[in-house]
């Protein structure tokens, strides 16, 4: 059998181009294996073979991401590997944003496995765990070996089309992705034991974790609201009549704006709710109801506050999950902050 | 959006659980399907409810809070 192909993404520090003074320099690949890919390369054997490394400077990644996206898939596209494997980046932050980037854009456009090494909390974890086997590799690179040698094995079983087990089986941390197995005891019975474990106060495994909440620090209040500009945010699928957009009533996949300038009242006639629980009836007769459009202009026109923003953002938070709705409230950040909006008011259902 | 730094009132009728996910200022809201709004009231009332309500989230974002607080919309008008 020929060996697995396997390009190798790594930063300019780990490429030996140096350190924070070279953050700066833009991506360019070399034949074979380089850095953490000796390693690599020594754990794969001789089934698999780091044919080429790519790596860029962590700044120029994040700073010219569009670009240095394209650079960085063309020089990997141009290896034809089997699979990609970035990093591992442990707990730098840049370095994890630039290899989960890397993994989605060649997951998504050579349609090849990508396997990459990240400590839990790095960033890049939330931007790519869905199409990447990331092995938790802890904060610190001293672990390297063994990180290593975990995602070698990775990369292998992907190469050679093997089935990947449970993450906590093989290593790498949860994609969200749920595999039916047949098991000798149906839920019921299961969900006793469990109960009863919890009541010994025993330790045991649960089969639905329960999203988790970080809490946010608190940002400072509004000194001055009259220099205020405010925008209007809703979960609760405040559309154009007729939902143009086609915003789901419940898993929402996407978060819209809609143009408000000029408008002074929301009107049944021209808007609607596509939330499921909403009761599309409520927002018919008023949709200020759910979006306060009314009041707020009203309140601008007294100078209570600066401005309205020029559009309001929509999706719908029924059924939509944590992970989902993260991601678009950091999208539709990145907007406001573009927009110099001081302050937001969502109202949800 | 407040890890970005903006940061945000909820006005939801669901105060409770908004306190319990970590929303730093939030307003309790009149019903789950009509946050803003009540339809049982004439439209002169159910308006000045509602200015009453984004008045009480306005409020909240010129106030500091150390964690999840819910702010109450006040009965009846000023």
């Amino acid at each position: 059998m020929d060996k697995i192909k396997v390009a190798h993404y790594i930063n300019q520090f780990f490429a030996g181009i140096g350190g924070e003074e070279k953050t700066d320099v833009g991506p360019a690949w070399r034949y074979g294996p380089i850095g953490p890919g000796i390693a690599l390369q020594a754990a794969l054997g001789e089934e698999g073979e780091v044919v080429s490394t790519i790596f860029c400077g962590d700044n120029y990644f994040n700073q010219n991401l569009d670009k240095a996206k394209e650079q960085v898939f063309s020089f990997v596209a141009q290896a034809s590997p089997d699979i990609l494997v970035a990093g591992p980046a442990f707990d730098a932050g840049r370095y994890g944003l630039a290899c989960a980037h890397v993994c989605t854009t060649v997951a998504e456009r050579l349609n090849i496995p990508v396997v990459s090494g990240m400590h839990l909390q790095n960033p890049g974890v939330e931007l790519c765990r869905r199409l990447t086997y990331i092995v938790e590799s802890g904060e610190s690179a001293a672990a390297m070996r063994r990180v290593t040698a975990v995602m070698a094995g990775l990369a292998l079983k992907l190469g050679r089309g093997d089935q990947i087990g449970p993450p906590a089986a093989e290593g790498y941390i949860p994609r969200g992705v749920r595999r039916n197995v047949l098991v000798d005891k149906n839920p019921g019975q299961r969900a006793v034991e469990m109960l009863l474990k919890k009541l010994k106060g025993e330790s045991f495994v649960t089969e639905l974790p329960l999203p988790t909440f970080s809490p946010v620090p608190p940002p400072s209040a509004i000194h001055d609201l009259r220099d205020a500009v405010l925008a209007l945010v809703t979960e609760a699928g405040v559309v154009p009549k007729g939902n143009p957009d086609r915003l789901e009533w419940t898993r929402a996949t996407k978060w819209i704006k809609y143009d408000i300038a000029g408008i002074d009242d929301l009107t049944g006639d021209a808007y609607t709710s596509a939330h499921g629980m909403a009761a599309g009836k409520f927002a018919d007769e008023d949709p200020d109801r759910l979006l306060p459009l009314d009041v707020l202009r009203e309140m601008e026109k007294e100078n209570v506050f600066k401005k309205l923003l020029d559009h309001y953002y929509v999706t719908v938070g029924n059924g939509t999950s944590v992970e989902s709705a993260t991601k678009y409230a950091h999208e539709i950040a990145k907007e406001l902050l573009a927009q110099g909006v001081d302050a937001v008011v969502l109202t949800g259902t | 959006m407040e890890r970005a730094g903006i940061p945000g009132v909820l006005i939801t009728a669901l105060p409770d659980l908004a306190q319990r996910v970590g929303a730093n200022r939030i307003v309790a809201g009149v019903r789950m399907p009509h946050p803003v709004g009540d339809p049982s009231l004439p439209l002169e009332k159910e308006r000045a409810l509602r200015r009453r309500i984004v008045e009480t989230a306005l409020k909240a974002l010129q106030t500091e809070v150390g964690e999840p607080t819910v702010f109450i919309v006040a009965k009846s008008g000023p």
